[in-house]
């Protein structure tokens, strides 16, 4: 791991592409960028303690992470007091994979030389899978799950009432049907295509 | 009214939605690895999964309303059955399919049109809770409707076992919309909803669905009351001696 302090604070575009390296535990080819899951960064002089979510401090490393960068003697310079403010939105109330999410942030974060990180959860507006980036979607068709379709269709009706017409991300047949609206994991729904006769994860639509 | 006694109040109000999700996604986190198939299996544990991140969203502001004395894991395993908020229909064991999709049904009715009424509350909080919230919860009713349709309308049994959940559970769908001085206060301040006008629409839903699925809508009856008090049926105390057990036994244990 390389630690140094910077002579000048990073610039907030590379913190994004930095984060952009960070997986989604559950779907590793999409970054937690391309969720939508990081809604915004930035340079904050409070100290890592101050988070607007009551978490314990077992929930929130930063200090220990902190503590043990600082060797005796280290001097700190004023810059590095400076915590990252990274504000999350989860993507479903009960997904257990935000916790491993903040902790694989913190990682990357600190691996380029950002020790002081604060999570700030914002619940509203609600996180919708119309904030997954086109590459996002792409990746996801690439890798075998049907991206969501986008919220609303040219006529107005909600797209999650729909349960045939997902197009099959193996053989692109629209000529599929519901299996099951709940996956193996909270944003997939079961699908099975009626073509090619193979079943398929579909990212639904939030 | 004094503004401590508002607190409480609105302390109570957000006490009841948490319980109500916690205890119902404890029911439904039984079924795991018992569902009738395998995608049911996912689906009422996905739905748990759900309820219980709601709970947890909710939790966390009654612990802050409380002033942080307990926190949100403090609150769902060190109270015992008297301190829990939840409406008695959602501590009721999940017997058979159909009692578990009655009971689910029922609830995610009313869930929905209270959130979807809770998105004009005073309180900022309730209202991003709400919000999150509502999109899973419309994910839920889909579901229950769908099977409640599906065995109403299936085969003799399905209707027969169906109909029967529907009209032995419909006795405890009263204390959802009936409210209390705390329903009362909080709905004057608008920071809850006006339970009338909810009861109603929970009706004229429930009985549309009803009637799709061929199904008797019940009677109207003498109805179950006092789990939003903390006066729970027996089946609460089960509930939570398996769901509070490892806090009991390794008190402060953590993950």
């Amino acid at each position: 791991m390389v630690t140094y302090m910077y002579a000048s604070l990073p610039s907030l575009e590379e913190i994004w592409a930095w984060l952009d390296s960070v997986s989604d535990p559950e779907i590793p080819i999409l970054s937690v960028v391309d969720l939508g899951i990081v809604r915004n960064v930035r340079w904050t002089e409070e100290g890592p303690d101050f988070t607007t979510e009551q978490t314990s401090p077992r929930e929130n490393p930063t200090s220990v992470i902190d503590g043990r960068l600082r060797r005796p003697g280290t001097q700190r310079t004023r810059r590095s007091d400076l915590t990252l403010l990274v504000t999350v939105t989860p993507t479903y109330s009960g997904c257990p994979a935000m916790a491993v999410i903040k902790n694989d942030i913190q990682r990357a974060l600190l691996q380029r030389g950002i020790s002081r990180v604060s999570f700030e959860t914002q619940l509203s507006p609600a996180w919708t899978t119309d904030w997954m980036t086109e590459r996002g979607r792409k990746r996801l068709r690439e890798y075998g799950i049907a991206p969501p379709e986008p919220h609303y269709d040219k006529l107005g009706l909600a797209s999650e009432a729909r349960s045939t017409g997902i197009p099959c991300p193996r053989c692109g047949s629209s000529d599929t049907r519901l299996v099951s609206r709940f996956g193996s994991t909270p944003c997939k729904a079961f699908y099975i295509c009626n073509s090619c006769l193979e079943p398929f994860d579909y990212f639904k639509c939030h | 009214m004094p503004l401590t006694l508002l607190k409480n109040h609105r302390l109570e109000f957000v006490l009841r939605l948490a319980d109500n999700c916690l205890i119902l996604s404890q029911r439904l986190g039984e079924w795991c690895g018992h569902g009738p198939e395998l995608e049911e299996d996912m689906a009422l544990t996905n739905i748990a999964l759900d309820l219980n991140g709601q709970a947890q969203n909710w939790l966390e502001y009654a612990s802050e309303l409380e002033g942080g004395q307990r926190t949100p894991d403090r609150l769902a395993f060190l109270r015992d059955a008297a301190e829990f908020r939840n409406c008695l229909l959602l501590e009721q064991p999940n017997r058979d399919y159909a009692y578990t999709i009655a009971r689910q049904f029922y609830f995610d009715t009313w869930h929905s049109l209270l959130l979807t009424d809770l998105l004009g509350s005073t309180d900022q909080r309730i209202r991003e809770i709400s919000e999150k919230s509502l999109k899973e919860v419309r994910y839920h009713l889909r579901h229950s409707s769908g099977w409640v349709i599906r065995l109403g309308d299936g085969t003799d049994e399905s209707n027969r076992r169906i109909q029967t959940a529907i009209d032995e559970l419909w006795g405890y769908t009263g204390e959802l919309y009936t409210p209390d001085t705390v329903d009362e206060t909080v709905c004057a301040e608008r920071i809850g909803s006006d339970l009338s006008t909810i009861r109603s629409d929970w009706l004229t839903a429930v009985h549309h669905i009803l009637t799709e699925a061929t199904l008797r809508v019940p009677e109207s009856s003498w109805m179950h009351t006092g789990g939003k008090q903390g006066i729970h049926t027996e089946e609460l105390g089960y509930l939570l001696a398996e769901m509070q057990f490892l806090q009991r036994a390794y008190p402060q244990a953590q993950w």
